[in-house]
């Protein structure tokens, strides 16, 4: 009888570590119409950290040194015309997101209250939140692009 | 450095010699003792809403190729750089997207050009290694071989050869794109602030021609970028380059950074890899001193593949300025 209660036990605890500890997998991308004026434009595309270089070739070794797990990407598109991409880099750890992070600052960055830290210039914004490191880069240059990526990395904030 | 008016009166009395490492037939009644090396710039090439104005594109692009070849008729320089009767690729940079890629305008104006100097639309072939890039670029994929075709490695009925070809100390597969359907290439790169290498340009952009440019990242890419460059196919068909410019990244790059996005609006033309990125990279060093920042070496990334590239045991081109012939226009 003591035996059959200590395999439940470990089945039980078995059971739990592989499917009840996991955190479920959320995708951060918001469809089109969740954030205002922001329309999804693409499937999302997912790199294992070993096939990254075909997507960010020359870039993908800070990365994979960084300890990037997963990279998913998908465009987007503002009021029909601002162009923009997202990129969601999953990390090994926090530490890995940090490190990208404070590469990626320069002098003139602005420092922005979005998850853990994060920064804007004009045309992108990036922040990390956990062990996740988010990217987006809107391709021109206009006078609401910035409050439009913020609008729309605080709706990925939310999600992560 | 030459005027384009200087140039052009010496080129009319033969006094003006093609680059050392000119291979093209333009060269072959000159003695060559310098690589020559064009950059033509048009300060007014972007529109007010960023955009690249196409006709002025076409108008550089002219120039450019006039004070590379000394020949102002745009098709008779044509027929100088390229073999009509053969396929020409056009090996373009999609990494970084529409901004930062190599401009559709200026591929536009090129494929008029080749077609003016009587190559067919079946013989022109624009590629890079994905159809993503490609269309992230904003090409529209076409198989089509009765027109100019636009494809990338990754597309079905192309793909790579099966058999490796060494590189240093790698082995590479080179796409079937340059090994079986192409008999000349046009090399479209941008230069770009390398993570890695600390530029990126003309002797770089083939990484794209092979299936595992991951594989030669090492060591700031060095010795890897002479190695690739040294194989066959690529040495030999890579022929000319029309670097785009009119756009460049220097810092964080080789991917697009809108805030270190800089617009040099210039083409950089010319046959000696090297020399083109000695070009680049002086040009990208100009612009880090103006903006503040350190040099590529002072940040750890020297751009130590040129010297490899030029050196003996290499031998594809000078990263020495007193044998490059630079002419500003």
């Amino acid at each position: 009888m003591k035996s059959l209660f200590v395999f439940a036990a470990i089945l039980f605890v078995a059971v739990f570590a592989t499917t009840g500890c996991k955190k479920k997998s959320v995708d951060p991308f918001p469809n089109s119409g969740a954030v205002a004026g922001w329309d999804k434009t693409s499937e999302t595309r997912v790199f294992a950290a070993k096939d990254l270089w075909q997507y960010i070739d020359g870039d993908a070794e800070q990365y994979v040194s960084a300890g990037v797990v997963t990279t998913s990407t998908s465009d987007y598109k503002y009021q029909g015309q601002l162009e923009a991409t997202m990129d969601v880099y999953t990390m090994k750890d926090a530490e890995g997101a940090r490190k990208i992070l404070e590469k990626q600052k320069s002098k003139d960055a602005q420092s922005i209250q979005l998850g853990d830290a994060g920064i804007a210039y004009a045309q992108s914004v990036t922040f990390r939140k956990g062990p996740s490191l988010v990217r987006i880069t809107a391709y021109e240059s206009t006078p609401n692009a910035q409050a439009a990526l913020l609008a729309l990395a605080r709706a990925v904030e939310a999600k992560l | 450095m030459k005027s384009r008016r200087e140039f052009l009166k010496a080129a009319a009395t033969g006094a003006v010699l093609l680059g050392a490492h000119s291979k093209l037939g333009v060269s072959a009644a000159l003695e060559p003792r310098k690589s020559r090396v064009v950059v033509a710039r048009d300060a007014a090439l972007h529109k007010a809403d960023g955009h690249l104005e196409e006709q002025r594109v076409l108008n550089l692009l002219d120039h450019a190729i006039a004070a590379y070849t000394g020949r102002d008729k745009s098709v008779e320089a044509w027929k100088l750089i390229v073999p009509v009767g053969k396929v020409i690729g056009m090996k373009v940079n999609g990494l970084g997207g529409k901004p930062i890629a190599s401009h559709l305008a200026l591929t536009l104006a090129i494929c008029e050009r080749l077609q003016q100097a009587g190559v067919k639309p079946g013989e022109i072939l624009v590629w890079e290694n994905s159809s993503s890039s490609l269309e992230a670029a904003g090409y529209t994929i076409n198989t089509d071989r009765s027109r100019i075709r636009c494809i990338g490695s990754n597309m079905a009925g192309y793909g790579y050869e099966e058999q490796p070809v060494a590189c240093g100390a790698v082995n590479v597969h080179l796409a079937k794109i340059l090994t079986r359907e192409c008999d000349f290439v046009i090399n479209l790169p941008v230069p770009k602030d390398h993570d890695l290498a600390g530029v990126t340009f003309s002797l770089k952009n083939p990484y794209g021609a092979i299936s595992n440019p991951r594989d030669l990242h090492a060591n700031g890419c060095n010795p890897a970028v002479a190695d690739l460059n040294s194989i066959p196919a690529i040495r030999d068909k890579f022929r000319f380059t029309v670097g785009d410019a009119t756009a460049s990244i220097y810092q964080g790059g080789p991917v697009f950074r809108p805030e270190t996005l800089w617009h040099p609006n210039a083409l950089i033309v010319g046959e000696d890899r090297v020399a083109l990125d000695y070009t680049a990279w002086r040009m990208i060093e100009r612009k880090r001193d103006e903006m503040g920042l350190q040099t590529l070496a002072a940040v750890g990334r020297p751009t130590t593949f040129l010297a490899t590239a030029a050196s003996v045991k290499y031998n594809l081109g000078t990263n020495d300025p007193q044998r490059i012939q630079l002419i500003e226009i």
